[in-house]
């Protein structure tokens, strides 16, 4: 028996699973139109190759790869290209992003596919593959995998973990994934094991899923493979990278670090399919499994075309008439899509349809009674309280000191507190103040460096000058006196003295008072602090997280993200 | 709409907890009833409606909802301490300013729910034997039976304070004992032998009820209500102490079979020092408070001068939990070889 290990906390809320797994996967049908946005992974904006007007094919490359850390984007479908422009993202804030729009042809005609044996081509060469084709962490994160197959040259690969936990209520594509797919999850593990040559090769599955185990085995038993699976207890957020690894190696994955300096790397069992397809099949990324549940009279789990405006695809699966909204991805960490036209993206794992009756709202919030039950339940084993208490009180110096960027956002502490504070929402209300400081900060300190730069110049070209007028004063005098000498007679005149100082003082006066003014501006735009997330500081969390997801993310963040 | 994640909760409410606690509680009223008459059934009703009234008060003052802050179940759970605390045959109003001062003043004026540094039922506790020794000290004598009917009288004062009532509680007898018979050669042993205040292993009928606590706390604990930090670490120290001394004295002390069942030892060190408001919060501090507690309510009950530490123990321990908490935490995910 594979010996496991624990992690704190967690919780067990309902999995409510079954309703989506009784039937086996099926083709969404082909939407009227696609916004396929640009930018679905971590790092870089892909640039559109492709404008108005142009015909494409299925799988034909429409945004190219920005950097290292991006992953190229590519036609869902054939058809034509209506238009490259800003369309609205599945984002809490309903921000638009650049997207391509294309209106199917019907025909869904493949571009040349080119499948490789890779075995014969130099690791690099599979890598850029990878990236080509779009492959990117399906479990949520949407860090661009081929950035995560370089091994660290200082600590050995020890441990490959395979993430089919899939722990959050509801979502079940993995599971459907692992029991109709699993040879061709396996030979995707297989490439990751032979680019990052690890010692063992671990495969994680909530023990709620043994059709998914049973697959899984038999098919690693068929291909020969030494890779283990393990069944692991159903306790969200199992299926949490740092969690996962801990349960499978024992190791913790501090915040400020990468799994691979402890010598283990992550990937979710669909990343590892979709790198399968690509290689093998030439198939780039254009559709994922995406689970259509809750409100609905056919819950079932689909593969569905990136692009497809979500509202659309829900309906395959019958909302009841009071759904009043769409969450993606799971009750835990999803968030309500602002607009039903959002498009399902390679981060859409799961679309669930939303009512009061499915999911009643919180009672009042009350005061924390100091229970500890978040504490208790906190998987980073934080003290949610205390964060809860300094981002309440703005005390942002004091949420760091408690760790607040060590906080998931997992939910587990919302999920257990009796007086009903949602406790995230402060939490990620106090991380977004705190990214906006240090940009301001930044932004401040800039403008400092170069105000003190051009004071330094400034004083120097005055120095320069009173000494230039100095030496002409002397030279003057010298002369004078000596003319006065000559003339015997005369007054020396005094040469005045530099006192050229009042425009200096006047322009730093004036960035002073620019400074200062940007400071009242910012203290009369922050929100009051009030006893509740008032709806305009959560409308500002919104709109600091659209910035945030715009901006780039330090990817060490990432690679070992909530759920990949 | 804004509706933020999770959309899922669990199905918990302060009100809740504070049910549970009040249930947990009802083994020991049992007893109690059954052992020492119904009067403190009437004490219960007189702390829990001052109680809610004082509530209500107060929080019409300070503009919160009073339904939600009525119903959530923490000043009938404050009522109930007080109640259990006070002698079952105080007159009423006794509880009354008790349990007024302990809502009003420990509670509300500290910021309501969860802001309380200090356990308000102890507060209450407090402020009475100070200000009035006498009436805190009157227990019913043993093997004094009266009837509903008198024993309401004697709480509402329609009834003289006849002196068979003014009994002392086991604990308080024997330290009076003890002091008193110093000099004539009376033991700790020998004044145990009297079966009229002293039962099996503690006081006669106190030790049942206290069993009943320990029963109560057991469950909430199996409830994931309470941790079991403190009554661990409570009782731990309280029978360290205690052993120690009777160890190496058995004539002047009592063992510890007899200090944990008398007294507020086992609803404290399950009911009154668990408070989470205004105890410690990680799981090390929990265990310096509980035993801090423990320990002070032995020192204060046998050196001390009143009859029984619990409250000014967990009243003291109070004061020390930002600092506990301070050094107890706990490391977090990742960080924990780190020094
Ligand atoms: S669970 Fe809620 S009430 Fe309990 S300590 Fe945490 S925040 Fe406070
Ligand atoms: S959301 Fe953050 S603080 Fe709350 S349980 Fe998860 S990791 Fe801990």
């Amino acid at each position: 028996m594979f010996d496991l290990f624990k992690f704190k906390g967690g919780v067990k809320p309902p999995t409510n699973k079954a309703q989506s797994t009784t039937l086996p996967i099926a083709a969404a049908p082909l939407p009227a139109r696609l916004a396929v946005p640009l930018h679905q992974s971590i790092g870089g904006t892909p640039r559109p190759v492709v404008k108005a007007g142009d015909t494409v094919l299925k799988g034909q490359l429409i945004g190219q790869a920005d950097g290292w850390i991006s992953a190229a984007v590519h036609a869902p479908t054939s058809g034509t290209v209506r238009a490259v422009a800003m369309r609205v993202q599945p984002h809490p804030s309903g921000l638009d992003a650049l997207s391509v729009v294309i209106e199917p042809d019907g025909q869904d005609r493949w571009i040349e596919r080119q499948p490789v044996d890779y075995g014969k081509l130099a690791p690099e060469d599979v890598r850029e593959l990878l990236q080509a084709a779009g492959v990117v962490g399906l479990g949520g994160a949407v860090f661009p995998t081929h950035g995560k197959l370089t091994a660290a040259k200082s600590v050995p690969m020890e441990e490959l973990v395979i993430n089919g936990a899939e722990c959050e209520p509801f979502i079940t594509c993995d599971d459907l994934l692992m029991r109709e797919r699993a040879d061709e999850v396996v030979r995707g593990i297989g490439i990751f094991r032979d680019l990052l040559q690890p010692q063992r090769v671990l495969i994680g599955v909530e023990d709620n899923k043994p059709e998914a185990i049973a697959a899984l085995e038999a098919a690693v038993r068929a291909r020969g493979e030494s890779f283990s699976v393990v069944a692991v207890p159903t306790r969200y957020p199992a299926g949490g990278a740092k969690q996962l690894i801990r349960v499978l190696t024992g190791k913790e994955v501090p915040a400020a670090r990468r799994s691979t300096d402890l010598g283990v790397q992550c990937f979710n069992v669909a990343t590892a399919y979709t790198a399968w397809r690509a290689i093998a099949h030439g198939e780039p990324v254009v559709s994922r499994l995406v689970t259509l549940t809750g409100n609905v009279r056919q819950p079932r789990n689909y593969e569905a075309l990136i692009g497809t405006p979500m509202g659309e695809l829900l309906a395959v699966a019958q909302p009841n008439p009071d759904t009043d909204g769409i969450i993606m991805g799971g009750p835990m960490m999803g968030f309500l899509v602002p607009d039903r036209d959002a498009p399902v993206v390679k981060a859409t794992n799961c679309l669930i349809a939303h009512s009061d009756r499915l999911f009643p709202p919180a009672p009042p919030e009350m005061p924390c009674i100091r229970c500890g039950e978040c504490a208790r339940a906190c998987p980073h084993e934080l003290q949610p309280f205390e964060l809860y208490w300094f981002a309440r009180a703005r005390n942002f110096g004091k949420t760091q000191e408690y760790a607040i960027f060590d906080c998931i956002e997992c939910g587990c502490c919302s999920y257990v507190c009796p007086s009903r504070i949602p406790l995230v929402q402060y939490f990620r209300f106090a991380k977004s103040e705190i990214w906006a400081r240090e940009r301001e900060k930044n932004a401040a300190d800039g403008a400092k460096a170069r105000f003190e730069f051009k004071q330094q110049r400034d004083e120097r070209e005055k120095a320069e000058k009173a000494e230039k007028l100095a030496k002409a004063a002397a030279a003057q005098a010298a002369k004078k006196a000596a003319e006065a000498a000559a003339a015997a007679a005369g007054e020396a005149k005094t040469d005045p003295a530099p006192a050229a100082l009042d425009p200096e003082t006047a322009k730093r006066a004036t960035i002073e008072a620019a400074m200062a003014r940007a400071k009242a501006q910012r203290e009369a735009a922050a929100p009051r602090n009030t006893d509740n997330l008032s709806a305009e500081q959560q409308a500002e969390v919104a709109a600091i997280e659209a910035r945030r997801t715009q901006a780039a993310v330090p990817p060490q963040s990432h690679p070992n993200g909530p759920t990949e | 709409m804004f509706k933020s994640p999770p959309y899922l909760l669990q199905d918990a409410s302060v009100s809740r907890v504070m049910t549970q606690v009040c249930l947990a509680l009802v083994p020991g009223i049992a007893v109690y009833v059954w052992l020492l008459g119904p009067a403190i059934l009437i004490q219960l009703a007189v702390a829990s409606l001052a109680a809610l009234l004082s509530e209500a008060l107060i929080l019409r003052l300070r503009g919160k909802p009073l339904a939600l802050f009525l119903s959530d179940g923490s000043a009938v759970v404050t009522a109930w301490l007080i109640a259990l605390t006070f002698p079952p045959l105080a007159p009423w109003w006794l509880v009354v300013v008790g349990t007024v001062f302990a809502i009003v003043v420990a509670k509300h004026l500290y910021g309501g729910l969860g802001q309380n540094p200090f356990n308000p039922a102890m507060i209450a506790f407090a402020v009475c034997i100070v200000s009035f020794p006498a009436l805190m000290s009157q227990w019913p004598s043993q093997g004094l039976h009266l009837s509903l009917a008198e024993q309401a009288n004697i709480v509402f004062g329609l009834m003289p304070r006849v002196d068979a009532l003014a009994g002392a509680t086991p604990l308080d007898a024997l330290k009076t004992a003890l002091k008193l018979g110093a000099e004539s050669g009376i033991d700790v042993p020998a004044l145990l032998a009297n079966q009229d205040i002293y039962g099996n292993f503690a006081g006669r009928g106190w030790e049942w009820v206290a069993a009943a606590y320990l029963l109560g706390g057991l469950w909430l604990w199996l409830r994931g209500v309470i941790t079991w930090q403190v009554p661990v670490a409570f009782i731990a120290a309280l029978t360290a102490i205690s052993t120690a001394l009777w160890v190496y004295q058995p004539t002047s002390f009592a063992s510890p079979f007899f200090h944990l069942f008398s007294g507020g030892a086992m609803l404290g060190a399950f009911f009154i020092a668990t408070d989470p408001v205004s105890g410690c919060t990680t799981p090390r501090g929990k265990l310096v408070f509980g035993a801090g507690a423990g320990l002070l309510a032995y020192l204060i009950r046998v050196f001390g001068g009143y009859p029984d530490g619990v409250a000014f123990a967990v009243l003291i321990m109070n004061i020390c939990v930002p600092v506990i908490d301070l050094f107890c935490q706990p490391p977090i995910f990742g960080m924990k070889d780190k020094p």
